[in-house]
């Protein structure tokens, strides 16, 4: 039934097309000239400088990100929030077929030598700043990455729940006053210590002291390290992609298969009494029952690891740590932090770099937004046209907005006022969220479980209970909203 | 703009949650799916892509009936019987 519904899907699409010739097409031509004038763009900015080929890196990857998301309608809020909203695990699924992909890619990388993972402090604070996040993703209607690729389909409440997303992080970072006082005194002792320039002021402000006087002092690590697992394959591979991010992978598909799934699938193959084959092929069942959701998984497994190898290369050829440090030697010194460097993970990140583009903003109107660690001493403000990582989020959105063209899926869609209230309180309470875990679904989960780094899974299940409480308090409101009518929604 | 669900014949109904993104039309759509009959009809307007994946699953998920999905330059259709 579903398939002759999918059938009905290709059939309206497909003879729209064939009314016209693939160019004749309004959204094939948006499309093309999309990625032409990104390739025009390129070309130019190499005709200025070869060394800004660090910077397309970001730009190429960040557009073949949004295509996939966007094909796969790949988004971490759906996997948490449709979970318990809906009972559909698809998103879940691909989601971690995405993981033990990328995990393999990220290992393969470590043996080249040119992985550009820096593991996560672990604390409690993952945990609390996950909650708050996935509880905000369930009211934005997407995660950081999600909200990114729905904006290139033309959503402009994703593109209000980025604005909030980048302000509310740099507000949040630079915030002093009142917050202060909630700040425990072994903190502002601890920051003390750490001996850091005057110009930071570390003990005032509460994310100085977080990072200083908390953050700083926690460890973190990777699990070959971590297991004295030190071969260089057995590392990697063994201990990182195996132990680390594959088994929990699996053993998650099947909690998912026997919470969610099994049900239903037995009940439509009319099985009875099941054996071990039948859920053998009910779990495969479930990993092929959205063939898109799979196939994006894999892909951007794939392309993040691609991504890594990338730029550790261009790291290599250049030598630098750091992309700063290139451009200062093309003398673009001005939003370089005290250390001459800027944000550059060297992989798919979504949240710092839009941080950065609320604070150049806010910088540009006056407000002083270097004294604190995280952009004064680690991640500067650099103007968003030389924001590398930045570049790779606005990748994302022309790529998703290249793909959505092409599938007659673009659509401009102005928020009602309860959207607009949904995406810029969901998106502040993402940003708190990020900044407490220091990172997203993307850079605190996705790209940590995946080099063997654990404290992603702690996000992942932070952000699993914050859907969890998020889901009851939109149904709440959905039942508030209803009132008494029965045809009243 | 806003959600529109209204009764449309005997044992028809119609809900609209165009302009809406997730998680409207697939929370929209399971509660009211849970307000029909065995053998009604819904008629589902919607214009967020993903939520169609998620409707589609859904409706697998619970036995009902998608008895037509179309898409047209951003806003789809779906049409589901309930089991």
């Amino acid at each position: 039934m579903a398939n002759d519904a999918k059938a009905a899907t290709v059939d309206a699409v497909g003879s729209a097309a064939a009314d016209k010739p693939w160019f004749g097409h309004r959204g094939n031509l948006y499309a093309m000239a999309i990625v032409a004038l990104t390739a025009l763009g390129s070309v130019w900015a190499l005709a200025l400088d070869t060394r800004w080929i660090y910077l397309l890196v970001y730009v190429w990857f960040g557009l073949g990100y949004g295509i996939f998301l966007q094909y796969g309608r790949f988004c971490m809020a759906s996997a948490v929030r449709d979970l318990f909203a809906v009972g559909v695990p698809r998103m879940a699924v691909g989601m971690l077929i995405a993981v033990m992909l990328f995990s393999l890619t990220a290992a393969a990388v470590q043996v080249l030598g040119v992985n550009t993972f820096h593991p996560h402090p672990m604390g409690w604070h993952i945990l609390i700043g996950a909650l708050i996040f996935g509880f905000g993703i369930v009211f934005t209607g997407g995660c950081a990455s999600g909200s990114l690729y729905k904006t290139g389909e033309g959503n402009l409440g994703s593109l209000l729940v980025v604005i909030s997303i980048s302000f509310s992080q740099a507000i949040y970072v630079a915030q002093s006053g009142w917050l202060d006082k909630l700040v425990p005194a072994s903190w502002t002792a601890s920051a003390a210590e750490k001996m850091m320039p005057e110009e930071l002021s570390v003990t005032e402000g509460w994310f100085d002291q977080f990072v200083a006087g908390y953050v700083w002092d926690l460890q973190g690590g990777q699990l070959a390290g971590q297991l004295g697992i030190d071969g260089m394959f057995t590392g990697p591979f063994l201990a990182n992609a195996l132990l680390g991010a594959i088994i929990p992978s699996l053993l998650l598909m099947i909690y998912l298969y026997h919470s969610a799934y099994k049900k239903g699938y037995l009940r439509r193959a009319k099985i009875e009494a099941p054996r071990m084959g039948d859920h053998l092929r009910g779990i495969w069942s479930m990993v092929t029952s959205s063939r898109n959701t799979a196939i994006a998984g894999l892909c951007l497994g794939v392309l993040a690891g691609g991504h890594m190898w990338a730029t550790g290369e261009l790291r290599e050829h250049y030598e630098i740590f750091n992309f700063g440090e290139l451009l200062a030697e093309m003398e673009y010194t001005e939003g370089l932090s005290m250390q001459d460097t800027v944000f550059d993970p060297g992989y798919w990140y979504i949240t710092t770099q839009e941080a950065q583009w609320g604070a150049w903003a806010m910088d540009k109107a006056g407000v002083d937004m270097t004294d604190n660690i995280f952009f004064g001493l680690e991640n500067g403000i650099p103007n968003p046209l030389i924001n590398a990582p930045g570049w790779m989020s606005i990748g994302i959105i022309l790529g998703a907005a290249v793909i959505a063209l092409w599938r007659r899926e673009f659509k401009w869609k102005i928020p009602n006022l309860e959207a607009a209230v949904f995406a810029i309180v969901g998106g502040a309470l993402m940003g708190l969220g990020a900044r407490i875990a220091m990172g997203c679904n993307i850079g605190a989960f996705f790209a940590t479980v995946t080099n063997g780094d654990l404290s992603g899974w702690v996000f992942l299940a932070g952000m699993a209970a914050g859907g969890y409480l998020g889901v009851k308090a939109f149904n709440w409101w959905m039942e508030w909203r209803a009132g008494d009518d029965d045809l009243a929604i | 703009m806003a959600v529109k669900f209204e009764k449309v014949g005997d044992h028809d109904y119609m809900l609209d949650v165009t302009g809406y993104v997730c998680p409207h039309p697939q929370m929209y759509t399971k509660k009211v799916m849970g307000k029909l009959e065995s053998g009604d009809v819904l008629t589902l307007l919607f214009d967020n892509p993903s939520s169609g994946e998620s409707i589609v699953a859904m409706c697998e998920s619970e036995g009902n009936e998608l008895i037509e999905r179309t898409n047209e330059n951003g806003a789809s259709k779906c049409v589901i019987r309930k089991a």
